[in-house]
């Protein structure tokens, strides 16, 4: 046999070949029906600021990359994930400037200044929308009837203002079904809340598409199951509690868990690998708080809804709940612990 | 009652790479010829190298001592062939080191009849005499470490061994090398465990074999002899259950202290290969002279076990079985934890468990390395419940006294499992491998300064 070059490597010399940007296309096309039902429930102003957030992450993070000399890595789908999530917590009605806004500090602020993907320590759609919530208040909670008739061919003027300017609302809805019970004590069907038929951001009505979007990743092996389980449970549980102590003060379990950011928050947001631990005793623990968290913020805070806090909260200690929970290592009797 | 097979018998964590075993498992073990020149490399073992004891010019026989142990942990080599020594000089070894060889051309009319030593007689031996026959014949863990046997059989005073772990998992992708053995050898395997038994003192022994094997269990059940306490466990198939602490683990369901040997869980684990040639050598005071090796691959033709001379060139095994033209990698052992080879000019030693040829197709391309995204399947993957996320980033801050002190670094066997399911494919292993090795070179040099004080 004639003599030929050699490839030389290291073992192993087979990989799984499940990729990064694998996964995270997957959790673009698990929230794609998300999408969907935001765009039959609210028409053409929620794929519009759908849409602005996502090309503005996408757009932001090419930008920055070139910027810094890096190769862009807008290929790894992150980007995308992240404006779309973003997208979704906002209310359909939002204008597209603001959006645009958010779009740019998610990626700028929450995760390019850590040193882009695999090192942001929040959420960075949590941190886009904490500033739109800090910065435009009223925007930010004006929502819109859904399933309105002219939904498909009429869009609101309030997605249209020029920048820096206020929006002003044609078609305003009162509450969503949390505000409606904080601030009226008025429960909602647990059925219409389950299958979206309310007013709320763009992307969080749905709870059945959401769990279905969760349970297509999580089948895939690409989604840490016990933190929609942890983050659901615990939220369940202790409202459960609340609600057998005294029903006409807190709010059903049932309602508690598909009212809200909540079902959005548990199975596309806490679940960030990034931003949540690595152990499964961690993720138990980081899922708990944030169930625990939203509960405590939406009944004796000052308002409506704690998703969005009680994830940035818990992303914030999860690299110390890493630290602190360690699995047993194999033939050892103790976790080794830093001293 | 089975429940999901939630009671079945095995390691936690772990991965499932596609096993590619059928295409050799169902294939006899054939007799290869003589290479016109057989190369036998003085280092094929972990320890001292071997003392060559021959000339050039000097004839030698089948089965003669060519080579004589250094000390404890090494063992004798002995010729594959009737022949010529050629030369003495060195030769290219797997670690690209080039080490002392002995080449030999064979007598091309010779019966080749293997030169006859001192029989170990089992009834009438003592334990040490036993150990002694071991090295003697030159054993090494067959299973791929090449580990001299007769020092990992040595029972430490104060010590007891209840049971000999025989070790048929043979975890690793495309080998059926101990696959084979087991269907072919059950009389030598048998044989070897009464040796074994007798030198470690253990009460017991049992043969571990993954479910992928199952007519191998049946074989050695059905062949099983009454005189010796022996049961064989099928457990599922996982990598790396073949490593001797998941293996006892599976079994036992005990732990392997940390920095510890099986010993200190009362157990001694052998590959059942070694057992085979122990059963098959030791009768008639012979040393090693050839051994089974699976040659396999999408860029071998006549896929196939192979009964091959120590010694025998890798570039005449692999003409021997026609290779494609496209051949682009080959590795000694299988594809998670081979050593790919820089030349073909390496000899196929006592360690080799089998060889693997990869085509250009199935060559790994090179991958985009992504950072770590913190999705915890490392963590899921490795047997030893270490975080290779952590190791990973420590690795990157060349903080190695961190990664050892805090994270249990120098328990990593090396399994592979991590770099094997990482999604950014970070090469963790590979990182921990170099690890290791700086931590101990520090160590060593820590501990030299402060002799020298």
């Amino acid at each position: 046999m004639q003599s030929r070059t050699l490839n030389i490597s290291t073992s192993p010399h087979i990989t799984k070949g499940v990729s990064t940007a694998d996964i995270m296309r997957n959790v673009v096309y698990a929230m794609l029906p998300v999408v969907a039902f935001s765009f039959y429930a609210f028409g053409l102003n929620a794929l519009l600021v759908i849409a602005t957030t996502t090309v503005s992450c996408v757009v932001t993070e090419h930008v920055l990359c070139k910027w810094s000399g890096k190769e862009s890595t807008v290929s790894d789908w992150s980007a995308v994930i992240t404006g779309i999530l973003l997208g979704l917590t906002l209310p359909p009605i939002f204008p597209l400037w603001m959006a645009m806004i958010g779009g740019i500090i998610a990626i700028a602020l929450g995760k390019f200044i850590f040193g882009g993907l695999g090192y942001n320590v929040f959420n960075p759609a949590l941190v886009g929308r904490a500033v739109l919530q800090a910065a435009f208040p009223v925007a930010i909670t004006t929502w819109t009837p859904s399933f309105s008739a002219d939904r498909f061919t009429h869009v609101s003027d309030a997605l249209m203002p020029w920048i820096f300017v206020e929006p002003f609302y044609d078609a305003v809805s009162g509450a969503t079904p949390l505000s409606a019970f904080k601030f009226d004590g008025i429960t909602t069907d647990a059925k219409e809340l389950a299958f979206g038929l309310i007013s709320g951001s763009a992307g969080e009505t749905c709870g059945a598409l959401i769990i279905l979007g969760g349970i297509y990743l999580i089948a895939r092996n690409m989604m840490n199951w016990r933190i929609p389980v942890a983050v659901l449970g615990s939220a369940f549980i202790l409202s459960g509690i609340l609600y057998l102590i005294d029903s006409t003060a807190y709010p059903s379990p049932t309602f508690t868990l598909f009212a809200g950011g909540l079902m959005l928050g548990a199975v596309f947001m806490a679940t960030d690998m990034v931003a949540s631990p690595l152990t499964p005793a961690g993720v138990w623990v980081y899922g708990i708080i944030i169930g625990v968290l939203v509960v405590v913020i939406r009944i004796w805070g000052g308002l409506p809804e704690g998703v969005m806090y009680a994830i940035l909260l818990a992303n914030a200690i999860s690299p110390h709940i890493d630290t602190m929970i360690r699995p047993r290592v194999y033939g050892t009797l103790k976790t080794k612990r830093k001293s | 009652m089975r429940f999901l097979g939630f009671d079945q018998k095995t390691f936690k964590h772990g991965v499932h790479p596609p096993e590619h075993k059928d295409q050799t498992n169902s294939l006899p073990i054939r007799q290869f010829p003589f290479a016109p020149v057989i190369i036998l490399p003085m280092v094929q073992h972990i320890g001292a190298p071997s003392k060559i004891i021959v000339h050039e010019g000097q004839e030698v026989q089948r089965g003669q001592v060519l080579a004589e142990a250094v000390g404890y942990v090494s063992v004798p080599i002995h010729s594959p062939v009737s022949g010529t020594v050629r030369k003495i000089s060195k030769m290219p070894s797997i670690s690209g080191k080039m080490v002392p060889g002995i080449y030999i051309e064979p007598f091309p009319y010779s019966t080749q009849e293997v030169m006859k030593g001192k029989s170990i007689k089992l009834t009438f031996a003592t334990p040490d005499e036993i150990l002694q026959g071991i090295q003697d014949a030159g054993i090494v863990g067959l299973g791929g470490a090449a580990f001299p046997t007769h020092v990992k059989l040595k029972v430490p005073e104060g010590k007891t061994c209840e049971v000999l772990m025989l070790n048929g998992i043979e975890c690793e992708p495309y080998l059926t090398t101990d696959h084979r053995v087991m269907l072919e050898q059950a009389d030598d395997i048998y044989m070897g465990i009464r040796y074994l038994l007798k030198v470690t003192g253990a009460k017991r022994a049992i043969i571990g074999i993954e479910a992928n094997k199952q007519d191998a269990a049946d074989h050695l059940n059905s062949h099983k002899p009454n005189d010796i306490p022996v049961t064989i466990e099928v457990v599922p198939v996982k990598y790396p259950q073949g490593s001797e602490k998941m293996l006892i683990t599976s079994i036992l369901g005990k732990e392997v202290p940390s920095g510890g040997l099986p010993i200190d869980v009362n157990v001694v684990a052998v590959n059942i290969a070694t057992a085979a040639e122990i059963g098959r050598l030791l009768p008639h005071g012979r040393g090693i002279q050839e051994r089974v090796v699976t040659i396999t691959g999408p860029g071998v033709k006549k896929k196939g076990n192979y009964l091959i001379p120590i010694g025998t060139p890798l570039r005449y095994a692999l003409d021997q079985v026609g290779a494609a033209d496209n051949i682009s990698e080959v590795y000694m052992g299988g594809p998670m934890m081979g050593t790919a080879v820089s030349n073909l000019d390496i000899s196929i030693v006592k360690g080799t468990s089998g060889i693997v040829v990869y085509t250009e197709n199935e060559t790994k391309k090179p991958e985009k390395i992504y950072p770590c995204i913190k999705c915890g399947a490392c963590l899921d993957a490795c047997p030893l419940f270490l975080n290779p996320s952590k190791l990973g980033i420590l690795a990157k801050f060349e903080a190695y006294e961190e990664m050892a002190d805090n994270y249990n670094l120098m328990d990593c066997f090396e399994c592979g499992s991590c770099s094997y399911v990482c999604p950014s494919n970070i090469p963790l292993v590979q990182y921990f491998r170099l690890s290791k090795s700086i931590v101990r070179k520090r160590q060593a040099a820590k501990k030299a300064t402060e002799h020298a004080e």
